[in-house]
């Protein structure tokens, strides 16, 4: 395991080491065979059928999440993305071959995927295994060697990777760095071939500028405040089952894809909230500190800052249902608000928790301004019959994904990309995407000596200048083909 | 100009987005119609504008940059439709009613900085690709090519839209107001110094770069028997050297790389070509200004460097002429070798065997191409396999900027994004994902309470596959 270092200076020339070690092993090519890759992954899955329960308990430590929770949204996702990737990988692996035009002629032409090298990953607290495991399987698959370090806010999950690792896989190429901002300021000090990171934008800001000095390419999945917009045209029961598992059910809200904010009619909103209550209660019992079915608030920290939200002027007595606490329990009741006033914290901020604000409006068409005048957000839902209301929201809302009648789920396809747009994020990944976020897309054009061109080339005889103009007023094919004499004679 | 005058100029094209007017596919289609027109009417001014600002004939301006600029419009244009269309993502179990599909969509407002060696080609073929996305655009072109720039100035705004696409000159300090302001994307094109103020910069406002840099591209030269191929590789190697605006091209040739027996060869071949091609002064450019002239001198300066000149090596700083100049195994730690050339300099450096060269690259930063000029298929299997770069290129160089269907971009030293052809429509896009399911189906254990039962239940449907699970949770399992 690797312990914290003791200064700055010693911590740094640990990692030195390790990313020199770790550029030694890919120099030599380690890593880049199609065997050694599928070893990797094998390991892993591996690692999670035989540790499962270590790793639900370090869940269980860290966020008190529930097993099912635990098992659908962590375990079962990982799993699947190894299997997957096993399937594909020798396909994915083979140079794609691309059609060439007459510019070119004669020549063939492909697109061959290649590792960038050395990359680092970056984990967050609320899913621990699944965003540290997810784009390290991405990284190892691409044939990268590659450095975790997961979120010191989740240190069960961390340590218990940290153990796991040497013991399953590849530790010249595949290494965990535990700890909090100090090893990431001496990580990031490096040279990496890229950089992977899952949290915030304000620290998403930190990595990208440090990522400039060595010109590192980033990928960024940040957060950002993911709307609701129910319109009265659906099916109330079923949307808020959906709803509230989508929110409650995530992390007990803690997760950058579950619902921030709802908006919905002035008219709708009372039927809407008298739904949630119900359901709610039906999920998660008349006192919700004794269901089993919830994730505690990670930390006092995010607890204060809950707490915060909820009392502000303005805002405590727009709360409609819930509101109740406990400290020692890090708990935080289910809690409605009622429209609060758009500047208040807990409508500018994620609120990455179990606080849902309900915003009315008088056309629900008017939802798409709200949404438009903040920041691009990781997901936006709607919740409707109408489609062309559906249309409409598609055309005008600009996130990182859209999911109709649903919460959440367009990170089970592993046919679509997962990542964001504008402060939510840049970059991608998930199935394929992610085998893309850590290759280099390398163009090969092979030419023959055949077919060549003298309009080319200079001496720009007399000859040579009118062939040229003549051309230009003809079709571009055909200057084109001149270019390259064919079948030009001279 | 003023940094609060670029502010309003900026929100004038947010304005323009917002209303959704470049988002229209017969707004997009008339642009790129007008910019062809563009090329077309007012190819005689580009001519004298590059021809002012680097000396270059009006053939390699053809060849290089209005030509390449002609096919790119007409293929966007061709392929416009298609690009924009949503494309239906293929759900795992068919599952209806269950849709899903991703819907490209512009990212809003783009900032491009163009560099001064292809001013018009680099200036517009981002254009192209950034309008084609459907977003607003301010375009920066680059100050050391003052002609051109002013060239943008003036004509853009006659032909694109000029409440959508704005060219904004001036030097550095413009640059840095510019950078101050909040963008959806940024594309650069020039040297590593600067594009890390660039990204620097875009950190701040989480704006997503892409960096088009350069590199030392080196052309490897395998011994080739036929007295022809000699010839044709030759020729290649000269055109790919000087005749992109005289070595100063990102994706020009660098420097040579020869087993030493071929090494007289291809000297000899290389100054007969020389003299073959360049008959008269009007068919190289010229350095672009002083500053890069000296740098450039310098670089020979170096008596290890001088002394292993073999052809060429004079200057005239009046016209910013620097010969065509070969030189054979200058020091390997010497400027020329470390730095990008960026002008009319060859060093050769002779290996013992040509397998060598994967040894050489390596430890080496990525350039933007690599070449190698050989018939052995084995020999270029491991050139793609051993060496990274931003593309690999046989037989041939600098040819590869044509081709539409190989993405034109870098990778480590050299940059990273990637354009031309559709990759140009995705790097200005997102790409959206768009999930539609009803309401019919509906399954009761997704929901909690959660119960050791439940999720017993889970695992059993787990182990048959996950697609089974998947089925479950959209509901369609009982």
């Amino acid at each position: 395991m690797e312990a914290v270092g003791k200064g700055v200076d010693s911590a740094s020339e640990r990692v030195e080491e390790i990313v020199g070690e770790l550029r030694r092993s890919f120099t030599e090519r380690r890593t880049v065979g199609y065997e050694w890759r599928v070893a990797q992954l094998k390991a892993i899955l591996r690692m999670i059928e035989e540790r499962e329960a270590d790793f639900m308990a370090a869940l269980y430590s860290d966020l008190s999440k529930p097993q099912m929770e635990a098992f659908l949204h962590e375990i079962s996702l990982v799993r699947a993305a190894c299997e997957l990737l096993l399937k594909e990988l020798k396909h994915w692996m083979k140079p794609q071959k691309v059609p060439t035009k007459i510019t070119t002629f004669p020549s063939s032409a492909c697109i061959v995927s290649e590792p960038l090298g050395v990359v680092l990953v970056i984990s967050p607290w609320n899913y621990p295994f699944l965003l540290s495991l997810e784009p390290v399987i991405g990284a190892i698959a691409a044939g990268n060697a590659v450095v975790l370090k997961p979120s010191e806010v989740a240190p069960a999950m961390s340590a218990l990777f940290a153990k796991v690792f040497p013991e399953y896989l590849d530790n010249s190429s595949i290494r965990v760095v535990e700890g909090g901002a100090s090893e990431t300021t001496v990580l990031l000090e490096q040279k990496w071939d890229k950089i992977f990171f899952t949290g915030n934008p304000k620290i998403g800001r930190i990595i990208m500028t440090a990522a400039a000095k060595n010109l590192t390419p980033v990928v960024l999945e940040l957060g950002g405040k993911a709307p609701v917009v129910v319109d009265s045209n659906c099916d109330l029961k079923v949307a808020a089952k959906r709803i509230v598992v989508g929110k409650w059910g995530c992390n007990n809200g803690q997760a950058c894809v579950s619902p921030d904010y709802i908006i919905t009619t002035k008219s709708f909103a009372l039927q809407l909230v008298n739904a949630l209550k119900n359901t709610l209660e039906a999920f998660y019992g008349k006192d919700p500190l004794e269901s089993k079915d919830l994730s505690r608030i990670v930390n006092s920290n995010h607890f204060e800052r809950l707490t915060r939200l909820l009392d502000e002027v303005e805002v405590s007595d727009k709360v409609v249902h819930g509101g109740q606490r406990n400290k020692e329990l890090l708990f935080i009741a289910p809690t409605l608000l009622l429209d609060p006033p758009l500047d208040s914290l807990i409508m500018q901020e994620e609120i990455f928790g179990p606080l849902l604000p309900i915003l009315t409006v008088d056309k629900v068409e008017d939802s798409f301004d709200i949404i438009n005048t903040g920041t691009k957000p990781l997901a936006a839902y709607l919740f409707t019959k109408n489609k062309k209301l559906q249309k409409k929201f598609v055309m005008t809302t600009s996130t990182g994904a859209i999911l109709i009648n649903d919460i959440a789920l367009q990170i089970a396809n592993p046919n679509l990309p997962f990542g964001g747009v504008g402060e939510s994020g840049m970059g991608s990944y998930h199935g394929k995407f992610s085998f893309d976020a850590f290759s280099h897309k390398k163009g090969v054009l092979v030419r023959g000596f055949g077919g060549e061109a003298r309009a080319r080339y200079p001496p720009y005889t007399p000859m040579k200048q009118k062939l040229l103009r003549n051309l230009l007023n003809g079709s571009i094919v055909a200057l084109i083909l001149a270019l390259m004499g064919w079948p030009w004679r001279e | 100009m003023e940094s609060v005058g670029l502010d309003l100029l900026v929100e004038e094209l947010r304005d323009t987005f917002e209303s959704g007017k470049t988002r229209d596919f017969s707004w997009r289609k008339a642009q790129l119609k007008s910019l062809l027109k563009l090329l077309e009417e007012k190819e005689e001014d580009i001519f004298m504008a590059l021809y002012k600002d680097l000396g270059k004939h009006h053939c390699e301006v053809f060849r290089d940059e209005v030509g390449v600029l002609i096919k790119s419009v007409n293929y966007a244009l061709d392929n416009l439709k298609t690009w924009m269309a949503a494309k239906k993502v293929y759900v795992p179990l068919a599952a209806i009613p269950s849709s899903a599909e991703m819907v490209p969509e512009p990212l809003g407002v783009v900032l491009l900085f163009s560099s001064w060696n292809f001013p018009i080609g680099l200036s517009l073929e981002p254009i192209i690709g950034a309008i084609s996305a459907g977003n607003a655009v301010v375009l920066k072109p680059s100050e050391i090519a003052p002609a051109s720039s002013e060239f943008l100035a003036k004509n853009i705004p006659l032909y694109l839209d000029n409440k959508a696409v704005k060219v904004i000159q001036g030097g550095k300090r413009v640059g840095e107001q510019l950078l101050e302001l909040k963008w959806d994307k940024i594309f650069f094109t020039g040297s590593n110094r600067v594009a890390r103020t660039i990204m620097s910069a875009a950190a701040k406002h989480l704006t997503p770069v892409a960096l088009e840099l350069g590199g030392k591209c080196p052309a490897i030269i395998d011994s080739l028997s036929g007295s022809r191929d000699r010839k044709v590789a030759i020729d290649r190697v000269v055109g790919g050297k000087w005749g992109p605006c005289c070595g100063q091209a990102c994706i020009g040739i660098d420097y040579l790389l020869v087993e030493e027996k071929f090494a007289p060869v291809v000297i000899e071949l290389l100054k007969a070509t020389i003299k073959r091609f360049y008959t008269k002064r009007e068919y190289i450019s010229k350095i672009v200004n002083m500053q890069h002239f000296q740098r450039l001198s310098n670089l020979l300066k170096d008596p290890a460097v001088a002394e292993s000149i073999v052809c060429g090596g004079s200057i005239d700083s009046e016209t910013l002429f620097i010969e065509p100049t070969i030189l054979v195994n200058p020091p390997l730690d010497s400027d020329i070798m470390t730095e990008e050339i960026f002008g009319p300099l060859l060093p050769i450096i002779t290996l013992k065997k040509i397998d060598d060269c994967i040894r050489f690259l390596r430890g080496r930063p990525k350039p933007l191409a690599i070449y190698a000029f050989t018939n052995n298929e084995k020999f270029r299997k491991r050139l793609i396999e051993e060496t990274s770069s931003g593309c690999i290129a046989f037989n041939d160089a600098v040819i590869q900027y044509a081709c539409d269907t190989i993405a034109f971009g870098g990778v480590g030293q050299s940059g990273f994004g990637q354009y031309h052809g559709k990759f140009s429509f995705e790097l200005f896009s997102h790409s959206k994902p768009v999930l539609r399911r009803s309401f019919l189906t509906e399954f009761s254990f997704r929901y909690p309470p959660w119960n050791e039962r439940k999720l017993k239940f889970m695992r059993l449907l787990y182990r048959f596959d996950y697609f089974g699970l998947v089925l479950l949770i959209l509901g369609l399992k009982r």
